[in-house]
């Protein structure tokens, strides 16, 4: 017998999470299985090499979408630690540029092209916005709409027509399905301010500058920072708050409960069988992980229509970013960097044709002869993640394959020793201070969270992969062709970057469905 | 001192088209060329004595039937010969056909890839879908998002409409199509590395863009919407070369009444408060009309002909910001006899098509590598015909004449181009073909070897784009050549274009000609001459 009001949670990723919690507030009873002993996904803090501990996968989060904190009530101001506010650009002799908000100063930088990044921050943020009707909600269908559908689409419309303004809309329908590339071209001159604009276009994404949709990739991440909830927090902070949030809102979570399969009964999903054997039921089941393991590995193939499973078979979803974690004796010394800029978002991606030429490598199934790197150091927010005197560096280096035309086995240490170099060239000295390093190449990350391909966003975020077409049509509205079986997590609209909102999303489509199943 | 009715600037195939409905309509109409010779990159010439050359664009590519039928081209001497078939010859000796014939065409696939031959029935059923509901805009202005005119919301409705005739799952597959990547498009269906860059070259033929870019999937109907009017004369050889085109053209349009000066460069067109009155040509002479049409590339015609202070101060950077980029060369070579090629039985029908040298997805975007570098592709894609096989006007008995277009060569060359380096890139694709045809280099009596450079500096192209304008999302439908600017008048009261830079761009189709040509009559409360529908449908 199922109870009504169930839901059984696959993965406990901070979507899975967030998830769990709106169900529960509405009066659902939720139970959250996590494979990993620990919550958190990708944003979960482990043990690289012992006294060091890695503080997940995410560098810099964009933060939680602020109406979910709100409608949840999240305090994110646990342990007060200094927000990421800033973007450094390193300069190959020392000359950095600094981008804050809207603002960016450095050397070398024209007034012409200060001024001009006020204006395409400001410009950008406005398409960003725009966007909003879309992007909180579940994607409107095209075809058979309901009520909520057209409404979404009506808001979009005038959100685009009337909000931004014929000119803006012109423009904005002119740049929004292009590459980044040409418009930092007509933009900008400064070849290294290119560069750091690029890098938020191209991380996590299987695309370099010139690669079409690169805009749309840029104000998904704008449009998760504008709508973050503060600035910058740490992915830490964001996860104890909703670990605590979701205690009380009486949501349990079993961790080492790894689900082997989704159980159906006359097509429709009824609840979950573990690894150990042990059967959960549910009259919701809702899953956090990818399309591909959602409906390949636990639902089965011979459950859905034929073309169903080679359109899901057909979902891109190779992760591009390598992941770097090193346990050093001393606080590395970048040249030209005072001590309290440590704490904020370093990049290393001199100019524009150097991200080109970092892309060219993936795309043959190769790294990055060499790569963009974006440094952060986790322990001076959490001195609880190194030994007393030690510090973490965590790097995400781009573009790194998931399968290695040459096998990974064997380029792990050049990889590393290469990003090793490439600090030491930055910070002099870095390379004596390491005591120990950690490199989670996509496949790894892939085996170690548990989704396929190891992608940051569980599928690339291109326009043929977004929207009403995210993770694939005829599952984009969270609910799945198999009735009570919902998707929650990154790869569903709108994609990755801990903004929570597939959860919300995901629950709210739960919830509005509910007593028609 | 005479006034016309209208003045073309540029007679390319798109300006003689459009010359030729308005004279159609009983408009007098006068074209100005500044070559010595009609066409622009629709020609023939002699480059090599008894040798007729078409040495810029080669084959007729969706020139609209409408169009042929409607101005008596066929009357005028145009013939076009189909072109069928294509072939990829790979690395190690063997190759792949694409034989016109399907059944044939799907046992060759087979060949190569059991799976794919299954593939392809469902590739070509696909394929077949969204040709025919592309091609049903092509002949129509698009309208403009942002005006509340009844005419653009009409225009706008009858969009969605074709489009809601859809499934929904159709929709979404559409919009995929649109959107994704040749290479990844295609992976969808096939395997076989050969069959996927056999299939995707055609893609990234004029354009800046790679197999793994995304928005080239959708070039692929270029080359099905020939076969599916039932047409397939759509896609040929002009006989005499492609000057054929514009001659039949410019003979239409004369007999018509229209009336064409050579040697004829405009400098300006002459503006008097925000209206077009006429041109001013290089020699000093003034010519006025009551409207004056540019076949000439947006930014030749918003940088050059008309000056900035007349211009919407957004307009002139909008120009600037045109993306026209030179990313192909042309070799046209003189044969003293045909070539031969091992890989393929003697006596093959498959050199009678499109003839291509790359046979991985690898190769094709690494040539695209290249090209991002400012370099020409040291191992580049080729689209090879010897039209000589049909066509025995072109060149001396048992003679050939070979065209050989180029993907990819930069505009600019790192350092810019020189002679030395035009010849380098010349001989990297004869070395290309020469490692699939040994008698090949003996046989070359004389090669021409065209970089962006010359294209520019001899047919007008910027950058020597054979598109005039890249052919990205930017600058499709209502966004082209700029939003606001879609529906071919130009920002100057009686100013029009008609040049590939506008709707729905490049390729020898006429439809941007004949689509401006429908606008200015409507403006001069004319009869629309202009094939509105499909005949064959």
């Amino acid at each position: 017998m199922i109870k009504p009001q169930s839901a059984v949670i696959i993965g406990a990723g901070h979507n899975g999470l967030v998830c769990a919690i709106y169900l529960a507030k509405a009066g659902y009873q939720v139970q959250i299985l996590e494979a990993n002993q620990d919550v958190g996904g990708a944003a979960s803090v482990y043990e690289f090499a012992d006294g060091f501990q890695a503080p997940g996968l995410v560098n810099v989060p964009y933060g939680l979408n602020a109406k979910i904190c709100r409608e949840l009530q999240l305090d994110l101001h646990i342990q007060n630690s200094p927000s990421v506010e800033q973007s450094i650009s390193l300069g190959e002799k020392g000359e950095h540029l600094i981008l804050t908000g809207n603002q960016v100063s450095g050397a070398g930088l024209s007034d012409k092209d200060v001024d001009a990044y006020q204006a395409f921050k400001e410009e950008f943020t406005r398409y960003a916005q725009a966007l909003q009707p879309l992007m909180i909600n579940r994607p409107p269908r095209l075809k058979d709409m309901d009520r909520r559908d057209k409404f979404t689409l009506a808001k979009l419309g005038w959100s685009l027509r009337f909000g931004l303004g014929t000119e803006s809309m012109r423009e904005f329908l002119r740049v929004g399905g292009i590459n980044i590339f040409d418009v930092l071209n007509e933009t900008f001159d400064n070849s290294q301010l290119k560069a750091a604009i690029a890098v938020d276009a191209v991380m996590g994404h299987h695309m370099g500058p010139r690669t079409p949709n690169t805009v749309l990739t840029y104000l998904q991440r704008l449009w998760a920072q504008t709508e973050a909830s503060t600035q910058l927090n740490s992915g830490l902070d964001t996860l104890e708050a909703l670990k605590r949030a979701a205690k009380s809102a009486g949501v349990s979570i079993r961790i080492n409960a790894r689900v082997n399969r989704i159980r159906l009964e006359n097509d429709v999903a009824v609840g979950v069988d573990l690894e150990s054997g042990e059967q959960i039921s549910a009259s919701v089941v809702v899953s956090n992980t990818d399309a591909k393991t959602t409906f390949l590995d636990l639902v089965g193939a011979r459950n859905l229509d034929a073309m169903f499973c080679h359109r899901v078979d057909n979902i891109r979803c190779k992760g591009n970013v390598a992941k770097v974690f090193y346990g050093v004796k001393s606080l590395p010394k970048f040249t030209g960097l005072s001590a309290d800029q440590l704490n904020q978002r370093l990049l290393i991606a001199p100019n524009i044709k150097y991200v080109e030429h970092a892309f060219n490598a993936v795309k043959y199934a190769e790294h990055s002869p060499n790569p963009i790197l974006e440094i952060t150091l986790p322990s001076l927010q959490d001195s609880a993640l190194a030994p007393k005197g030690y510090h973490i560096v965590s790097v995400s280096a781009s573009f790194a394959p998931h399968t290695h035309k040459l096998g990974w086995d064997s380029q792990r240490k050049p990889f590393v020793k290469h990003i090793s170099s490439m600090l030491e060239y930055y910070a002099p000295g870095f390379v004596d201070t390491i005591e120990v390093s950690q490199l989670l190449t996509p496949a790894d990350i892939e085996n170690q969270f548990h989704t396929s391909g190891g992608h940051w966003h569980h599928g690339e975020l291109s326009l043929d992969q977004s929207f009403m077409m995210r993770p694939l049509h005829g599952a984009a509205q969270y609910n799945t062709p198999i009735k009570g079986l919902y998707l929650c997590g990154a790869g569903t609209h709108p994609g990755g970057g801990i903004t929570g909102v597939p959860g919300h999303n995901a629950a709210q489509r739960i919830l509005e469905t509910k007593g028609k199943n | 001192m005479k006034k016309y009715d209208a003045i073309v600037v540029g007679a390319g195939h798109n300006g003689l088209t459009n010359a030729a409905f308005l004279a159609s309509a009983g408009l007098d109409v006068l074209v100005l060329e500044k070559n010595d010779y009609v066409g622009g990159a629709t020609a023939s010439l002699e480059l090599h004595k008894d040798w007729r050359y078409s040495n810029c664009s080669y084959v007729c590519s969706l020139f609209r039937p409408e169009i042929y039928q409607a101005l008596d081209l066929g009357r005028h001497g145009l013939e076009v010969v189909p072109l069928q078939g294509s072939v990829t010859f790979k690395q190690n000796g063997d190759y792949f056909g694409s034989y016109h014939q399907s059944s044939v065409k799907r046992r060759e696939i087979a060949r190569h890839s059991k799976r794919d031959a299954d593939a392809s029935i469902r590739f070509d059923a696909d394929l077949m879908k969204w040709c025919r509901l592309i091609r049903g805009f092509l002949l129509r202005t698009p309208p403009d998002p942002a005006s509340f005119k009844i005419r653009d919301i009409m225009e706008f409705a009858h969009l969605l409409k074709s489009f809601y005739s859809l499934s929904e799952s159709q929709i979404y597959e559409f919009i995929r199509f649109f959107t994704m990547s040749i290479a990844e498009y295609l992976e969808q269906y096939f395997e076989n590395d050969t069959i996927l860059a056999h299939y995707s070259g055609g893609s990234i033929i004029g354009t800046g863009l790679g197999v793994y870019s995304p928005g080239t999937a959708y070039v692929l109907l270029h080359h099905a919407m020939g076969d599916v009017d039932g047409n397939i004369g759509s896609w040929g050889f002009a006989r005499g070369g492609m000057g054929s085109v514009a001659a039949a053209l410019a003979s239409s349009f004369k007999s018509r009444g229209g009336e064409i000066r050579t040697q004829a460069e405009v400098a300006k067109i002459a503006v008097k408060g925000k209206r077009a009155t006429g041109v001013v040509l290089t020699s000093g002479e003034e010519i006025s009309a009551r409207a004056v049409i540019s076949n000439l590339d947006a930014k030749r015609t918003f940088l050059n002909l008309i000056d900035a202070e007349n211009l919407p101060e957004d307009l002139v950077r909008r120009a600037q910001n045109f993306k026209i980029r030179g990313s192909s060369g042309k070799v046209n070579i003189a044969l003293d006899g045909m070539p031969e090629f091992p890989a393929l039985a003697k006596g093959s029908p498959l050199t009678l098509g499109h003839m291509h040298f790359t046979d991985t997805l690898e190769r094709l975007e690494r040539a695209y590598d290249d090209w991002k570098d400012d370099r020409w592709s040291r191992d580049p894609y080729v689209d090879m015909v010897i039209p000589t096989q049909y066509d025995p006007s072109m060149s001396p008995p048992g003679k050939h004449m070979m065209s050989v277009f180029v993907q990819y060569c930069p505009a600019e060359a790192e350092g810019g181009w020189t002679d030395a380096k035009r010849d380098a890139f010349g001989a990297a694709v004869i070395d290309q073909i020469g490692d699939y045809s040994p008698n090949f280099k003996d046989l070359i009596l004389h090669a021409e070897i065209r970089t962006p450079r010359e294209l520019e500096a001899e047919v007008g192209l910027t950058e020597g784009n054979i598109f005039q304008g890249e052919l990205t999302l930017d600058q499709l439908m209502f966004n082209r050549p700029f939003p606001g600017y879609a529906q071919y008048r130009g920002p100057l009261k009686n100013m029009y274009m008609c040049s590939s830079s506008n709707h729905p761009g490049g390729g020898v189709m006429g439809a941007p000609g004949a689509n401006s040509a429908r606008e200015i009559l409507r403006d001069f409360r004319k009869t629309n001459t202009t094939p509105e529908d499909f005949g064959d449908d």
